[in-house]
């Protein structure tokens, strides 16, 4: 099965050319079909590829299909690498991926651009196998642009909407500010390094850590600038709400479970880097634990559906990042992985919802759906507890050992578990707020909407991430309650290397501390569900009191601290407006007045003889004139210098 | 005769054929400028599979001129001028094809002008003889001078004189250089115009940055750089569409070409002299260049500005002066040619059925014309140098040449890699998304199969420069192995070893003048960088 680990990316591309070019021909049912099918397979062989990894004592398998780039020393093949870490994320990626790519035939079954439909979402598979494959930094980078693309194509799929193609347009060229900074790391990699390759670069780090430690701390830094960017955190963020103006299914996919955590995956797979250079992981774990809490607060308020769970992903992602700040990369994997089961359910149900309620998004037009699609209610609650950290769900397994390695690392600090389980409460507390408001109490909608249970392609999907959202979990269950954490032994052959870099843990903490912050971890989550329970369906008009109470505090939050606004004001409209301004008063006054101005002045000159021009010097001819004078001084300056 | 005589004179051939062509039988004009235009490619094609990389000069050709001045008919092709050469002909023969509809009056003397331009620039791309270069050099402004002037848009004459006498104004100083090296080659046996020649001359310190800024004033206006641009938008916008294709594809390339093959091998020390100045002007038209681009209203003039950003970074690769953002330069001009030609194909096509460039009187065409609309996606994400497509190899190899010479401004311009997705998806999302506001939109027919013809040749080439840029790259790896040599030749010559400057700090400081002291370049050593051992080469 490892000889066929390169065709795993490549049946999506299949996929993609042939409802690219025949979608149209052959209609939208067969599109639907090839779209699921070339994922599938690409599970398939994924799943094998993965128990023939268990097989290699070296967990290590690289395979280059072709030469990709060579000019010098600058040698980049084609590469892709299994290893555990991979390994987790093709699973991820191929698995999440179908499923989905099965919901969307019922989702889009009225959509008459279905082919295009298809094709994107198989693009972005394809991008996506690619960036979790790559084995160097260029054929990550790749992948890492192409999911941006397809993110871009798919935001905006539904063009004729102008905000989903302003929305599409901020997610690419904000991503792109991110891309900078990846692509400078890349540069400062390959000219200290010699390569671009991982397992080479990862071989090199400790030699030049020891010669020069501000060296992989710019590295760290600039790769985290492109993490910030796909992952949607702080300062970068912004560009990831507006991308819900993209189908439901696409902001399951791509902006939940599997795009905005490739850079939780880029800084893992850097872990070696990372640990190195400590500033950055701290500065990892500040900006993680930061947006965690930031985007979690605006989550309490939102009235969308799709908003609520957009802001709950980059407060996720958060989490993760805090993780990885912390030096527990695998913990970091690990949430990734269950928070792409629940989080793809929870925006497949709101989905679900949306779809019943024709196109209606906002919770106070929402309620008591419970009854009409329990299937759709029963999943959503388990996914909702599930994040809401409630055991023994996924979940509750991966969030634990955030919160623990967050406090216990030797990098970890007590306020950082602090800020991470306010994180959790708030949590709690939004998606059960989202729960009651749109399944529970009273029927907020009007007549004429009629809500039913989705059709058997979009509930089966809802069911297999409900049992992944259960049980996802348990290959990690922690050692303290009798588990065997083998998920974090899995990946250990990746993160060895980083964690003999970081301080060594100390070794028997009290077993009470961390029963004891577990049982906090729970507490929380319930007091969450408790709030949210007492707020929306014991006493409903306790938010309106509250709201009116804390109203400034509410239209902060509501309008999202005004980020956006702040950044149209002081990053957009001052560069659109200067640009008009260079382009009128100096592009076409000054540079090309000079050279119309030397035109014209030959003109009289060659008129001085014959009459007496008017002569009337325009602002170009000054300009020529002085520089003439700048050119003349210059000649003289240039003339001294040679003559010596 | 050699391949590359033919590939010279048959297009003037056909062109004064189609001069002379009877009146009564306008419709075989088209017929026949095509397949001349036709025979033309596949004739090239023959250097493609006929070159040997790392063989320096090929199918070379020497014919005695003018003996008494040491003028010759030579002629040769290296990787330098290969691609270049196959990118004429290729969009040659688009740009003939393309102009089946858009151009219905004097048909004779436009298809003439079109083949009379392949002449005059496969000539300048092929001459190893520097008077030879320079007769072509000026003879393909007489068809560009007529494209624009008698098949322009309303503005034509003030924009075709505007670019005449520019380009001319910087020639002419270029001539005097010309001159005074002739002079200088001569010795006691009378001058010779062969560039060969030329290349193994021991040109006075003293001199150099006079005569390399002679050459460079006259490549710089070409290029366009910046601040000699103004008169590209003007050109271009006022161009019929297969005007703007062949001035952006391969005449700006002249520009950058001119540097790559005479300004700086012939005067390094002169290019020394002014690197300072070329990054800096590289560094702002790269970026100016972007910002410019990005509040332009009308879609020809918004590519036309885009050029200036996208030569700056083949400048900039250039300037870099390693192996890695050589190759990204010359790539880089092989990919404008592409991309910017394929840009302005299809602002012709969308031009030719609504008469409108304006951004403003375009939205929603996404779902009128599918075919077009990706077309044109596919291309613009080339433009931004996406990776998977022909710009992303250029730009990369160009900037992270240029971040090992100067980190920082190689850092300033990669802003434009944001910038870039900038202006492009905004014009993208205007021209082709939202709703349809002008409802004259909504009857605007896709493209036809010849116009998808036009296109395809060059969107299989963004893809397979994207993808497998291998066959290119070797084919122009060795001989700028032999540029790079020649470019820094002299100052290992005229070195005069001193014991001060670290090779390092040589490298971060301002560049060493002519009559300073000189440092051997720290290419071949590794010399270390805060301490850090710099063990990414160069060769």
């Amino acid at each position: 099965m490892l000889s066929l680990v390169w065709t795993i990316p490549l049946w999506p591309l299949l996929g993609f050319l042939l409802n690219g070019f025949f979608g149209r021909r052959w209609g939208k049912n067969t599109a639907g079909l090839i779209g699921c099918a070339t994922v599938l397979i690409s599970f398939l062989v994924s799943v094998g590829a993965f128990s023939a990894l268990l097989s290699i004592p070296e967990r290590r398998f690289i395979t280059a299909p072709f030469d990709w780039i060579t000019v010098g020393n600058f040698h980049v093949p084609f590469s892709f690498m299994l290893d555990p870490l991979s390994a987790v994320m093709i699973l991820v990626v191929s698995g999440v991926g179908f499923l989905i790519h099965v919901y969307s035939v019922g989702y889009m079954g009225h959509d008459p651009d279905q082919p295009r439909y298809f094709s994107f979402l198989n693009l972005f598979v394809f991008f996506m196998l690619t960036l979790v494959l790559a084995d160097n930094f260029l054929v990550m980078y790749i992948g890492w642009e192409g999911v941006g693309l397809c993110s871009y194509l798919l935001i905006g799929f539904w063009f004729r909407r102008p905000s989903a193609a302003a929305a599409g347009m901020k997610a690419f060229v904000v991503n792109r500010i991110g891309d900078l900074g990846f692509s400078l790391a890349i540069f400062l990699i390959f000219w200290n390094f010699g390569t671009v390759t991982f397992s080479e670069v990862f071989e090199r780090a400790p030699g030049i850590a020891a010669a020069s430690g501000g060296l992989l701390t710019a590295i760290g830094l600039l790769l985290f600038m492109g993490a910030t960017g796909k992952s949607a955190q702080i300062p970068l963020y912004v560009w990831l709400p507006d991308a819900m103006e993209g189908p439901t299914p696409v902001s399951a996919l791509i902006h939940a479970a599997t795009m905005v955590t490739a850079g939780v995956y880029m800084v893992a797979r850097c872990s070696v880097l990372f640990s190195l250079a400590p500033v950055t992981l701290l500065v990892v774990a500040i900006i993680g634990g930061a947006t965690a809490i930031f985007a979690a607060s605006m989550a309490l308020v939102q009235n969308d559906i799709k908003k609520v769970l957009a802001y709950s992903t980059i407060s996720q992602l958060g989490y993760m990042f805090l993780a990885l700040g912390v030096g527990a990369f695998a913990a970091g994997i690990f949430h990734l992985m269950t928070h792409a089961f629940f989080k793809a359910l929870l925006f497949l149900g709101a989905g679900s919802v949306i779809h019943a309620m024709s196109n209606e998004q906002d919770l106070r037009r929402m309620g008591g759906l419970k009854h009409a699609m329990p299937v759709t209610y029963w999943t959503f609650l388990i996914a909702a507890l599930a994040i809401a950290g409630v055991p023994p769900l996924a979940g509750f397994v991966s969030k634990d050992e955030i919160l623990w390695q967050s406090f216990s690392s030797p990098i970890g600090s007590w306020l950082l578990w602090l800020v991470a389980t306010i994180t959790a409460l708030l949590t709690a507390f939004y998606m059960f707020r989202l729960v009651f408001l749109a399944f529970h109490g009273e029927k907020r909608y009007s007549g004429d909407v009629h809500p039913h249970e989705s059709p058997a392609s979009m509930a089966r999907p809802l069911m297999v991430l409900g049992v992944l959202s259960v049980i996802g979990g348990w290959i990690g269950w922690p050692k303290i309650l009798g588990g065997g954490s083998w998920f974090e032994h899995f990946l250990a052959p990746v993160f060895e290397h980083a964690e003999k870099i970081l301080p060594a843990r100390e070794a028997g903490h009290s077993l009470g501390l961390e029963y004891g912050l577990m049982a906090v971890s729970i507490a929380v989550g319930l007091i969450g569900i408790g709030w949210a329970y007492k707020w929306y369906v014991k006493s409903p008009e306790a938010p309106e009191r509250i709201r009116v109470r804390f109203t400034g505090i509410y239209n902060l939050l509501l309008n999202k601290y005004w980020v956006d606004e702040i950044y149209d004001a002081v990053i957009v409209r001052p560069l659109i407006g200067a640009s008009r301004f260079v382009y009128r008063r100096f592009d076409l006054e000054v540079v090309d007045g000079a050279a119309n101005g030397i035109a014209r002045l030959a003109q009289s000159l060659a008129a001085v003889g014959v009459s007496t021009s008017t002569g009337r010097f325009r602002l170009g001819a000054v300009t020529f004139a002085i520089g003439c004078v700048v050119a003349l001084g210059w000649v003289v300056y240039m003339f001294m210098r040679v003559s010596g | 005769m050699g391949i590359l005589s033919f590939l010279i004179f048959f297009p003037a051939l056909i062109g004064v054929l189609l001069l002379v062509w009877p009146n009564g039988r306008l419709k075989q004009v088209r017929s026949l400028a095509t397949v001349a235009s036709a025979i033309q490619f596949i004739a090239s094609l023959w250097l493609w599979f006929g070159f040997v990389p790392g063989n320096g000069f090929q199918f070379t050709e020497s014919v005695d001129w003018i003996t008494r001045y040491g003028i010759g008919y030579r002629v040769g092709v290296d990787g330098i001028s290969l691609l270049l050469v196959l990118l004429t002909t290729l969009l040659t023969i688009i740009s003939v094809v393309s102009s089946y509809s858009s151009i219905q009056t004097g048909l004779k003397g436009y298809y003439a002008s079109l083949l009379f331009l392949e002449t005059g620039v496969i000539g300048a791309f092929v001459a190893t003889d520097v008077f030879l270069f320079y007769v072509f050099w000026e003879a393909m402004l007489i068809p560009m001078y007529f494209l624009i002037g008698i098949w322009g848009g309303e503005r034509r004459i003030y924009a075709t004189v505007k670019f005449v006498l520019y380009t001319m104004a910087g020639s002419l100083l270029m001539l005097v250089a010309i001159i005074w090296t002739y002079q200088y080659s001569g010795g006691a046996t009378g001058g010779t115009f062969n560039l060969f020649d030329w290349y193994g001359l021991t040109i006075p310190t003293a001199a150099q940055p006079w005569l390399f800024a002679a050459f460079a004033l006259a490549f710089a206006i070409k290029v366009p750089m910046f601040p000699f641009h103004t008169w590209l938008p003007d050109a271009h916008v006022q161009a019929p569409a297969a005007g703007s294709v062949m001035l952006a594809g391969v005449l700006l390339k002249l520009g950058t070409y001119g540097f790559l093959r005479f300004a700086v091998p012939l005067f390094p020390l002169g290019f020394e002299y002014f690197a300072d100045t070329l990054w800096i002007l590289a560094v702002i038209g790269i970026v100016y260049g972007a910002i410019m681009t990005l509040i332009q209203d009308d879609i020809k003039s918004l590519v036309a500005y885009s050029s200036v950003s996208h030569l700056g970074f083949v400048i900039l690769g250039m300037m870099a002066l390693n192996i890695v953002g050589a190759t990204g330069s010359l790539l880089q001009q092989v990919n404008h040619g592409i991309s910017t030609g394929a840009l302005f194909l299809l602002v012709g096509m969308i031009y030719e059925r609504r008469h409108t460039r304006k951004i403003a009187d375009y939205g929603g065409i996404f779902a009128v014309v599918p075919v077009f609309s990706i077309a044109f996606l596919i291309v613009a994400l080339s433009s931004i140098g996406l990776p998977g497509t022909n710009g992303f190899v250029g730009e990369f190899l160009i900037l992270l040449g240029a971040f090992y010479t100067r980190p920082w401004l190689a850092g300033i311009s990669a802003l434009a890699i944001i910038l870039a997705a900038g202006y492009m998806l905004w014009l993208v999302r205007r021209v082709f998304f939202g709703p349809i506001v002008h409802t004259v939109n909504e009857t605007i027919r896709d493209l036809s199969k010849r116009e998808l013809a036009t296109l395809i040749p060059l969107l299989i080439l963004i893809i397979w420069i994207g993808v497998y840029p291998k066959p290119f790259l070797d084919r122009i790896g060795p001989d700028l192995q032999t540029w790079l040599a020649k470019a820094r030749s002299q100052q290992m010559i005229q070195t005069a070893p001193q014991n001060e400057p670290a090779p390092a700090a040589a490298r971060k400081a301002t560049p060493p003048r002519p009559d300073s002291t000189l440092v051997p370049p720290p290419e071949n050593e590794t010399p270390s960088r805060d301490g850090v051992a710099m063990v990414g080469g160069f060769e």
